[in-house]
């Protein structure tokens, strides 16, 4: 859905469902999720339906996913590190 | 996970919560009047949304002009005015006091202090309409966020509707970094230039922003294809965005092929803190929106919590500064580092600028009114986006006589997910003033409880070991609560 207007000086790699991805450090991982082909983050709890990235300021709570094990991530707010592992999350979390 | 004890309770004058262009401003004032401050903010790095990534963005001068880098001296006075910094932290609690409860990098956190200052700026307004939760679908907002901090343009041309100076501003900034826009829908309704002219005499006193404005008008009529006076948009696709309807006063359906729609329709400021901690909100009609009752200084109904900056009413990122210096000079004398007429004589020239820059928002506010749609949609329209709840749901619950919104939560489930009403609170409101035939000041909003961002289980247990000890009792409010955001 999106593309990055430079190369990265320095990429890093991380996982997105179990698929290496490259990225660049300081950028979110909601905008790494949006340069996918299958540029989504969740599942919903109710109807199982895709949704998106879509506010990026941290108010729509549509780009939750699992980052390094921590499950409803708001992934706009996150800054991409090296090796970080990020699964897209479906329906209902754990407690 | 980190024990209890090992906990730091750090004690300042002044908290600040956000760090845009009020609360950076903010900063730099009241250390210059010895004030111990700690700063907290969810993004990574100084600027708010505003002038996000703006340390990083030097490369990108040229698309996102001069007013984003800007930001980058008031970062840099920020950086060297020897406040506390703590950024990536989200605040999920405030309480009067004041004790301010946050998670950052992982670890929960408690604060303490005698002021707080919360310059938490503004959101986009929600805009509900069918389809909009499909994937392909983004704010304008997000897709200039998406700009400055990730230096990325979306790969195919690109549908823009909505109305107001940022869908202006970004399809200039699009145009100018080699993006492509296949349409843009201008939603402001019919008649808004002439709603707008009576407030131009005041404008004029913002020249430079109104000459701005003009110039990306004329570049986007040159180069891009402009639809005006659009009533109504509809977003259609499987598992993304693939076609868009839209239509245009007094004209047919129009439908054409997606791949990515960004829409707009203004900014509203950032009440959730504010409600939280009980201030008084009043409506403002002229832009479609509570704001916090605040007084010349920024000091709410709630002693020694101020609010600045667009959360405060919507002004901009200058009077966003502004306000955040003169709540700061007011905080300085509270905490008994200003005197009463020293305070005084800083603020009077503040309050000058601050007056002229708040001359062309009446004439901005005329001039780009939400479209109507977003505040009755349709019936099948999906409202709270996190429960699925749709218009229709919340019309049958406000027709059987649910008095205000959060009956609506309670018969509904909108507002109660993660969001907790960030998307769907106004038009919970819209609809329940419509059916009932009352007005959005008298039905009001969502109350707002904490905690304000999902919280692990595990980070509220790591806090409470502490009410063992001299905060017996600080989480009741929260686990008592038990707000589903806890457990999502």
């Amino acid at each position: 859905m999106f593309r990055k207007l430079h190369e990265s000086d320095a990429p890093v790699a991380i996982e997105i469902d179990g698929k290496t991805v490259s990225a660049e450090v300081g950028e979110s991982v909601a905008a790494v999720l949006l340069r996918e082909a299958d540029a989504w983050a969740r599942l919903t709890p109710v109807t199982q339906s895709r949704r998106a990235p879509y506010c990026m300021m941290g108010v729509c709570f549509d780009c939750l996913a699992e980052v390094d094990g921590k499950p409803s991530v708001q992934t706009c707010l996150v800054p991409v590190c090296d090796g970080m592992r990020v699964t897209r999350q479906c329906g209902k979390r754990r407690i | 996970m980190r024990q209890a004890e090992d906990l730091i309770i750090t004690q300042v004058d002044l908290l600040i919560v956000g760090a845009g262009p009020a609360g950076m401003a903010a900063a730099v004032e009241a250390r210059k009047h010895g004030l111990d401050v700690l700063l907290v903010d969810e993004q990574p790095s100084p600027g708010g949304q505003i002038w996000r990534s703006v340390e990083a963005g030097e490369g990108r001068d040229d698309i996102l002009g001069s007013a984003y880098f800007e930001g980058r001296d008031v970062s840099k006075a920020f950086r060297a005015c020897g406040a506390g910094y703590l950024p990536n932290a989200q605040v999920w609690q405030v309480d009067r006091g004041f004790r301010v409860l946050l998670t950052s990098q992982g670890q929960p956190q408690i604060l303490e202090a005698k002021t707080v200052l919360l310059a938490s700026g503004a959101q986009e307004r929600p805009v509900p309409f069918p389809g909009w939760t499909l994937p392909g679908v983004l704010t304008v907002g997000a897709a200039q966020i998406l700009l400055k901090n990730a230096g990325q343009i979306p790969v195919e041309p690109v549908w823009i509707a909505g109305s107001g100076p940022l869908p202006l501003l970004y399809a200039v900034q699009l145009l100018r970094a080699g993006g492509r826009i296949a349409g843009y829908l201008d939603t402001a309704p019919a008649g808004n230039w002439r709603a707008g002219v009576v407030y131009l005499p005041g404008a004029l006193r913002s020249a430079r922003d109104l000459i701005k404005g003009l110039g990306w008008s004329a570049v986007l009529r040159k180069q891009v294809k402009m639809v005006r006076h659009v009533t109504s948009i509809e977003a259609t696709g499987a598992d993304h965005i693939e076609s868009l309807r839209y239509k245009v006063r007094g004209g047919p359906d129009v439908v054409v092929p997606a791949q990515l729609l960004l829409v707009h329709e203004g900014v509203v400021p950032n009440i959730h803190p504010a409600l939280s901690l009980g201030c008084a909100v009043s409506w403002n009609s002229a832009q479609h929106c509570f704001a916090p009752q605040v007084d010349g200084w920024g000091e709410t109904s709630v002693e020694n919590l101020f609010i600045a900056g667009d959360g405060a009413g919507i002004a901009g990122a200058k009077a966003a500064q502004l306000r955040g210096t003169l709540a700061a000079i007011r905080i300085s004398t509270k905490v008994g580092r200003l005197d009463h007429s020293a305070a005084n004589g800083l603020a009077g020239e503040v309050r000058t600028r601050l007056r002229k820059e708040l001359a062309i928002r009446p004439f901005l506010d005329a001039l780009f009114p939400p479209r109507a749609q977003i505040f009755q949609p349709a019936d099948a329209t999906i409202v709270c986006r996190c429960e699925e709840v749709t218009a229709g749901e919340i019309r049958s619950a406000a027709a059987v006589g649910c008095p205000g919104p959060n009956q609506i939560k309670a018969a509904t489930r909108a507002g109660m997910g993660p969001c907790q009403g960030r998307q769907c609170g106004y038009t919970v409101t819209r609809i329940l003033a419509d059916v009932q035939g009352r007005a959005p000041a008298e039905v009001g909003f969502f109350n707002i409880r904490p905690p304000l961002k999902p919280v692990t289980l595990g980070e509220l247990a790591a806090l409470a070991g502490r009410s063992t000890g001299d905060n017996q009792g600080l989480f009741e409010d929260t686990i008592g609560s038990a707000d589903p955001h806890v457990v999502e």
